[in-house]
């Protein structure tokens, strides 16, 4: 049965438990405020090691703030972060360098051809020429990007933007992937290559966590989710425990609310004039 | 319309203020700069067309004249325009041309340095006071004098951007100035021939200032501020030539404003480099396989790449020519030769001052360095070392080529010792100051004279602070290369190698001591400066 977590951070009794040495990733009472606004409210969550981990949530539900957090981008005003038991905001580096991020909605030096943006993630890493120049190689056809490596990264398109920014997180072997909508603008068949490559890194002890709005996308390929709605944590658990009988998208909406009945717009209706 | 538009450009400053409290900060610190001008020249005016208004008459004409020079060229060399009201946000929305022009007008006047104008040319009107005829010839010059300032202004900025979406942009601006010092150096040289040997008596100024109000006056530049003073003299002829002209000036400008906008439109918004492929990595396979090498690689890609650096350096390929002008003056009497002194220091600076918020230059893309956890000496050494590999040979070309032309020799060591020095010592402060002091800059692919909101202020602020630091730790040099270019014989000698120590010691040391200072800063702050650049907006 799904495991509905109430609001741990205010639940001021029962303290949540310590980070979990073993986990992928291990969020304790998480929070961040803009102004006036609280975007991520005291969030607890554990990323079990070689999951392939969902995250999902309504726009603007904190999902973006919370992973960057997780990784290092985002300065929390208080709690802490772990990757693979190490502490992100003590041990930056060492955290640092078992994480590959795919942050969303920043920019790329994108007056770098491909192969170039690849290689400079990659010697931004600190490895060695000989070692950049093989995985880059290998990303780039993996990615379906051979024939455009000598493109200039501002001349690809969305979805060839989002292959790229992915290998420049994978190349140094990380532990742990953070991928905040890395199915976002890319076609049907490059997204069934992602696919693979992930569940191919999964199964060799990498562990994935993903942000996505697509619920279908969620419940297909991940083995884990958890539910997050105006910076709390509303469920999680595995795929099956959280969705119980109903898709994953209908328990969603069951837990978010705020459904229409879309009828609201007639003028919208040009056949009825 | 264009009541829509002003309302929409007040609305978005008000928003700027409720963000950010330095920019409101910024904005009323030069709002109040401009206030002071303002009032400047409404005194002036009043009081001088009260006593002498001829001669005011002629003065207007010559700084009015000056006033639209500087709106049409600042934003191309320096500043770039306010482009809150970016053309290309516009372009969903099916609004006609004229009055979408019209409404950019408009709202172009909602900034300071547009009020400013309208304040300060409606204050020059009071000059004419005393003379019912000339003010209303005044009033009717005025607002043809702000249309061309500011239309002018957004009609070269356009043109020039669309250009330089074109074709590759340094060639087009280094042309562009190439052809305005041409232009400029006969003027330059009839000045200097007609100079030479004239006393300076206070009789000679009034001809000069004579002379060069009635050129001036039939100029698009001067033509508006011309009418008033001609029309007080009676010369009603020469006010409706002149008023013809400014007219035509004006529509000629409003013409190809409304072509390059409906060009510019008609590509896409962000700049693209023209399918151009390169083979191979470039610069990322000569430099070593570390951290700073590939850091270098990126920066020194991006003063190929990126016009929002290579930009910056538009003065550079125009200084030999400047110098070559001067020379030839210099070589007749000798006063100019202090001034070629100048130019090698001040291209050291301009490279060093490139750099100095180029954490901002990068926007978000900087998310990159935060989340390898590149360190921070990588980092500031990666960006500094393409400055130097080009400022050094630079540096040491004009300072040869200076000496050169003064045929002074022994001045090379000092010269070279101030320079080095000021070259080594603003990278190290911009190294050190981009870390605390980021401003929003255009964004990658945007067009280099699209300024954002409220960010002129910042940038005066950063960059004087950046050439302020640099100037003081350079003072020691500074004082030194004066007493070498101005001692005699033994002591010049001496104090000339004295400097050349000095100012490179110097230089290192604060090249040295910023780079670790930044990168200490940055190592502290990176998450926050990745949240600063994102608040830019995308």
């Amino acid at each position: 049965m799904a495991q509905t977590v109430v609001d741990l951070a205010t639940n001021a009794a029962s303290p949540p438990p310590p980070p979990d040495p073993t986990a992928a990733l291990s969020l304790r009472t998480l929070w961040k405020r803009f102004g006036e606004t609280i975007a991520v409210h005291g969030l607890n969550l554990d990323v079990p090691r070689g999951s392939f981990f969902g995250l999902v949530g309504p726009n603007g539900a904190g999902k973006t703030t919370a992973l960057s957090m997780a990784t290092g981008l985002l300065r929390p005003d208080h709690g802490t972060a772990h990757v693979l038991g190490l502490d992100v905001w003590q041990q930056t580096l060492d955290a640092k360098r078992m994480l590959g991020v795919l942050p969303d909605g920043v920019r790329l030096f994108d007056r770098l051809t491909g192969a170039q943006l690849v290689t400079y993630a990659g010697l931004l890493r600190g490895m060695d020429r000989d070692t950049v120049r093989q995985r880059t190689d290998d990303l780039l056809a993996s990615f379906d990007l051979t024939a455009d490596r000598d493109k200039y990264v501002v001349d690809y398109s969305a979805g060839m933007t989002k292959k790229v920014a992915l290998a420049c997180a994978m190349i140094h072997a990380p532990g742990v992937l953070v991928l905040d909508e890395p199915f976002e603008a890319v076609d049907p068949v490059g997204a069934a290559n992602i696919r693979d490559i992930l569940h191919h890194y999964v199964a060799g002890g990498g562990s994935v966590v993903m942000s996505s709005h697509v619920m279908d996308l969620v419940q297909r390929i991940c083995s884990h989710v958890a539910i997050i709605s105006s910076g709390h944590l509303l469920a999680v658990g595995t795929v099956q425990e959280v969705r119980g009988e109903q898709t994953l998208e209908d328990r969603f909406v069951d837990l978010v609310g705020g459904r229409k009945d879309g009828e609201a717009l007639a003028w919208l209706q040009h056949s009825s004039a | 319309m264009v009541a829509a538009f002003v309302r929409l450009k007040l609305t978005l400053m008000a928003n700027t203020f409720r963000r950010s409290s330095w920019q409101t900060v910024g904005f009323v610190v030069f709002a109040l700069h401009a206030l002071g001008i303002v009032v400047l020249v409404t005194v002036g005016a009043t009081a001088g067309g009260w006593l002498a208004p001829e001669m005011t008459g002629e003065l207007l004409t010559v700084i009015g004249a000056v006033m639209v020079l500087i709106w049409w060229f600042i934003p191309i060399a320096f500043f770039g325009l306010d482009a809150t009201l970016d053309p290309q946000r516009f372009a969903t929305y099916a609004i006609p041309r004229r009055p979408l022009l019209a409404g950019l007008s408009a709202a172009s006047i909602m900034t300071v340095p547009g009020a400013a104008t309208v304040l300060a040319t409606l204050g020059a009107t009071l000059a004419w006071l005393r003379s019912p005829a000339a003010l209303a010839t005044a009033l009717l010059g005025a607002p043809l004098a702000v249309a061309l300032c500011i239309i002018g202004a957004r009609a070269f900025t356009t043109a020039l951007a669309s250009a330089m979406q074109r074709r590759r942009s340094q060639e087009i601006l280094g042309f562009v100035f190439l052809a305005l010092m041409l232009g400029l150096s006969p003027i330059i040289n009839i000045i200097a021939q007609r100079m030479d040997g004239v006393e300076w008596t206070a009789e000679q100024v009034r001809l000069a200032l004579v002379d060069v109000s009635n050129v001036v006056g039939w100029t698009p530049l001067g033509a508006p501020w011309g009418m008033a003073e001609a029309a007080h003299s009676g010369q009603w002829l020469v006010a409706l030539g002149r008023f013809a002209i400014a007219a035509a000036a004006l529509a000629a400008l409003w013409k190809l404003w409304g072509r390059a906008l409906t060009r510019s439109l008609e590509l896409p918004r962000h700049a693209g480099t023209k399918r151009k492929r390169i083979k191979g990595l470039g610069f990322f396979d000569r430099v070593p396989a570390t951290p700073t090498g590939a850091v270098a690689a990126r920066a020194s890609t991006y003063w190929l790449r990126d016009p929002r650096y290579s930009g910056s350096l538009l003065l550079v390929p125009a200084l030999p020519i400047i110098l070559l002008v001067a020379a030839r003056t210099a070589e007749e009497d000798g006063v100019i030769a202090p001034i070629l002194l100048t130019l090698a220091p001040l291209v050291a600076s301009v490279f060093g001052l490139s750099i100095h918020n180029d954490i901002a230059m990068d926007h978000t893309a900087f998310a990159l360095h935060v989340a390898t956890g590149v360190s921070g000496r990588s980092d500031r050494w990666g960006r500094a070392l393409p400055v130097l590999a080009m400022g050094v040979p630079v540096t040491i070309l004009f300072a040869v080529l200076s000496t050169m032309a003064s045929h002074r020799w022994d001045w090379l060591p000092p010269l070279l010792g101030l320079s080095l020095g000021i070259l080594a010592s603003s990278t190290g402060v911009s190294s050190a100051l981009s870390t605390r002091w980021l401003y929003p800059v255009p964004r990658p692919g945007d067009s280099p004279f699209k300024q954002p909101q409220g960010a002129a202020g910042a940038q005066l602020a950063a960059a004087s602070a950046t050439m302020g630091l640099t100037v003081s730790v350079s003072l020691p040099a500074f004082i030194l290369a004066l007493v070498a270019f101005l001692a005699s014989d033994p002591m010049a000698v001496i104090f000339g190698w004295i400097t050349l120590v000095v100012g490179l010691a110097i230089g290192a040391l604060v090249l040295l001591l910023g780079v670790r200072w930044g990168a200490r800063t940055l190592e502290q702050r990176s998450p926050e400066l990745l949240h600063r650049v994102t608040s830019y907006g995308a």
